[in-house]
């Protein structure tokens, strides 16, 4: 037993996390929302040119072949930075699978996330259904444009030509719970933002001529935010394992990592806003970049109670 | 601009003090592990008694578990972690919380030691002279000695720095007059000996001037009153001291030093040593059979908490485990033990509310196969009281975890 990344995984996720830093500020976020495509394509092609697109792609497609175990560190620095890009319908979910390559980008519909997000950039659209996997160059697809509270997620709702699936139902079954393991990982991202920039906040903002951090109300509901976390993370990191080994349960860990993960941001988001008080609930202001995302995520790829349901089947 | 790629995939020359952290994630258990396990299941599968002992907290039952508990000592499985020579197996901090998923799955009982095994050893084998260790070690991991915890008196709950307990220096006699009262102390009225804090400089500022002691209740001046606790044992005690003698080999590292001692002691209390997951991964099992074969779930509502609390005692295993692999790579836990603590105390009250809950109008029973539900729920209450209460953890999470001002 060892449940612990190496150095190598940690030193990438470091990397990863630097650049976004730099990359992708919150400014950046906020850009991708009046911008033509809501995406952040320097990032991108940062991310591209770094080789973090492709870590679970075939070597013989010039991919790294690698693991869940490897790249979902850095899904969570992607949520940790509201990344405005698809790099979960990408990186994790249509590269491994051979259906991009490159700095191309992949758009993933599914019955439980039925919008295209950021399909109209997309180089393929990705439709995983009952009977397969269907793959269809975005060209072929009507794309009827939808707005989104998260004003990045350029969303589409997606027709699709009558076409045969590449892709048995195996491989549907095993995408769908990359997506959804990724969208857990960026959720665990964006609950550890959440927290930390209102602990920032509360260390500086004063009321009563004290550090609202010095209220034990305060203190209290960010101590129970940082404990939901913390019980969060181990389950999406135990899900990515047992993906990459493809144990028999798998798919039970993913659903119990979706559950805590989303609960964790729904939990972050609430007391992210309460201490922050009405400076939170402008527009201005950075939280609703991360706040938004979240809502959208904790209900993209099976919603909490979808997964929680999941788990119950195999359970009871 | 993006600069050129800050780190490429390409693989990195290899630094020989890192090896353990070059080694990949597995979650599975070695060959032997996995041996070890199966036999402490098979050892349990015919030892543990069925019907269950009586509650270990009244002095039947007590008695009948200090039995369990030397049969556990005899078979090498009381203190599985610990040196061969007081009585355990050497095994490593894995195969411990194997031995723990194994043992309360089957159902095994309570353990009257705990106290002095999980809370009392690890500090003896810290701070603990060698002589020390060879007198009551062994004996208390067989039960011939049991321990009680004396932190708290009328006047000294969370805030424990305000004991008044004191200890007067007896030259003539080599040691330490103690007088005071401690309270709630578990177990105190069957234990044989008691470890707790005294002042033994009145003039020092909070947090200085207390030692450590390690108490013999079997001697005139030590007076006992055992305290009905809300489930109806007499679980709690008060504990008199008038001029009760402690010599000086009974000082748990220096005088005046008993703070800092004490504090490595609660350390082991709120996390991994005193509550390990397997402990709540059965109490979730059991839940489950309970939702499968006694009572029909039909409502959602119902299942999703049930599937909630299964999920949380999956990520304490899980979470766990990563602080286990931090501690075999070296890394300390810290401060994250609070978080550790809330966590499990909520779990606990969580996975017997929703069993009660479960059981409707046969709830309230407290004869029967079914009774041993109440009864949890009436310890799991007081998960969030004792060890340091759980508002007290969240002031700890919130300015050693998150950084925010103390005031
Ligand atoms: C089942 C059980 C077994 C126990 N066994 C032992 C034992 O073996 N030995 C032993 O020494 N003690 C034992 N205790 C006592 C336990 O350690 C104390 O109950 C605990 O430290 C709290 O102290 P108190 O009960 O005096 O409550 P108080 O400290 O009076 O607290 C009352 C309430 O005020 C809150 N409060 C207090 N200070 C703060 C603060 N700074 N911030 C926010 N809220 C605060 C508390 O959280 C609590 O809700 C046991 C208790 C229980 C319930």
């Amino acid at each position: 037993m060892r449940f612990a990344f190496t150095d190598e995984q940690l030193e990438l996720a470091a990397a990863v996390r630097d650049l976004l830093a730099k990359e992708c500020p919150p400014d950046v976020v906020r850009a991708a929302w009046s911008n033509a495509d809501g995406r952040a394509n320097q990032v991108w092609s940062a991310l591209a040119e770094m080789g973090a697109l492709a870590v679970m792609s075939d070597e013989a497609r010039g991919g790294f072949g690698m693991t869940e175990v490897d790249l979902v560190l850095l899904l969570e620095e992607s949520g940790r930075c509201a990344l405005p890009e698809p790099i979960v319908d990408t990186a994790l979910v249509a590269a491994p699978e051979g259906w991009v390559d490159g700095d191309a980008s992949a758009c993933v519909i599914s019955p439980e996330s039925p919008f295209g997000v950021w399909a109209d950039t997309a180089t393929v659209i990705v439709s995983i259904a009952a009977d397969g996997v269907r793959v269809v160059p975005r060209s072929e697809a009507g794309l009827t444009a939808r707005d989104s509270v998260d004003g990045a997620r350029r969303l589409f709702s997606v027709e699709l030509p009558e076409v045969a699936p590449v892709a048995p139902v195996a491989a549907a079954a095993r995408v769908f719970r990359r997506g959804a393991l990724g969208t857990a990982a960026q959720l665990v991202g964006l609950a550890d933002r959440m927290v930390s920039m209102t602990v920032e906040y509360a260390r500086e903002r004063e009321q009563f001529g004290v550090k609202i951090g010095t209220f034990q109300a305060v203190k209290h509901h960010l101590a129970n935010a940082r404990t939901a976390l913390e019980f969060a993370r181990p389950l999406v990191y135990r899900a990515a394992a047992t993906m990459s080994t493809d144990d028999p349960d798998a798919a039970t860990h993913v659903s119990m990592a979706k559950v805590r993960a989303g609960d964790a941001a729904a939990q972050a988001s609430r007391v992210a806003l309460q201490c922050h008080g009405a400076i939170g609930y402008t527009t201005e202001y950075d939280l609703h970049l991360f706040m938004k995302r979240a809502w959208a995520l904790e209900r993209a790829w099976g919603d909490t109670s979808w997964h929680r349901r999941a788990v119950g089947r195999a359970i009871l | 601009m993006a600069a050129g790629p800050p780190y490429n995939l390409t693989p990195r020359q290899v630094d020989c003090s890192t090896l353990a952290r070059l080694v990949p994630m597995d979650l599975t258990f070695s060959p032997a592990e996995e041996t070890f396990r199966a036999e402490v299941r098979a050892w349990l599968a015919t030892n543990v008694a069925d019907p269950p002992l009586p509650s270990g907290d009244t002095a039947e039952g007590f008695a009948a578990h200090l039995e369990w508990e030397r049969k556990l000592f005899d078979a090498r499985y009381a203190v599985v972690s610990w040196p061969a020579e007081f009585g355990g197996r050497d095994a490593s901090l894995w195969e411990w919380l194997i031995f723990e998923e194994e043992y309360w799955l089957a159902g095994a009982p309570q353990r009257v030691t705990q106290n002095g095994i999980f809370l009392l050893a690890p500090t003896i084998f810290e701070f603990g002279t060698p002589d020390q260790q060879q007198r009551i070690l062994r004996s208390m991991a067989s039960g011939a000695q049991t321990w009680c915890q004396g932190w708290s008196e009328p006047n000294a709950g969370s805030d424990l720095a305000g004991i008044t307990s004191r200890a007067v220096r007896d030259d003539a006699g080599g040691g330490w007059r103690i007088t005071g009262q401690k309270t709630w102390t578990t177990r105190g009225a069957f234990c044989t000996h008691l470890f707790g804090l005294f002042k033994t400089d009145l003039d020092a500022p909070r947090h200085n001037g207390m030692t450590y002691l390690l108490v013999d209740l079997a001697q005139p001046g030590i007076t006992v009153r055992p305290v009905e606790r809300l489930d109806g044992d007499d679980g709690f005690a008060e504990v008199f001291f008038d001029d009760a003698f402690v010599p000086d080999d009974m000082v748990l590292g220096g005088v005046n030093e008993g703070w800092s001692i004490a504090m490595a002691t609660t350390g082991s209390e709120r996390g991994l040593t005193l509550r390990s997951p397997g402990r709540f991964l059965a109490t979730a099992r059991r839940l489950i059979d309970l939702a499968r074969e006694q009572v029909a779930v039909a409502d959602t509502a119902t299942r999703d908490r049930i599937v909630d609390a299964w999920i949380d005692a999956e990520a304490y295993r899980w979470q766990t485990f990563a602080t286990v692999t931090d501690i075999v790579d070296g890394k300390a836990a810290g401060a994250a033990s609070s978080m550790v603590k809330l966590f499990w105390s909520e779990l606990d009250v969580r996975l017997h509310e929703i069993a009660l809950d479960l059981l409707g109008p046969h709830a309230e029973l407290v004869d029967g196969e079914l009774a041993a539900w109440m009864k949890g729920y009436q310890f799991a209450l007081s998960g969030p009281i004792y060890a340091g209460t759980n508002e007290i953890q969240r002031n700890v999470v919130a300015e050693r975890v998150l950084g925010l001002p103390r005031r």
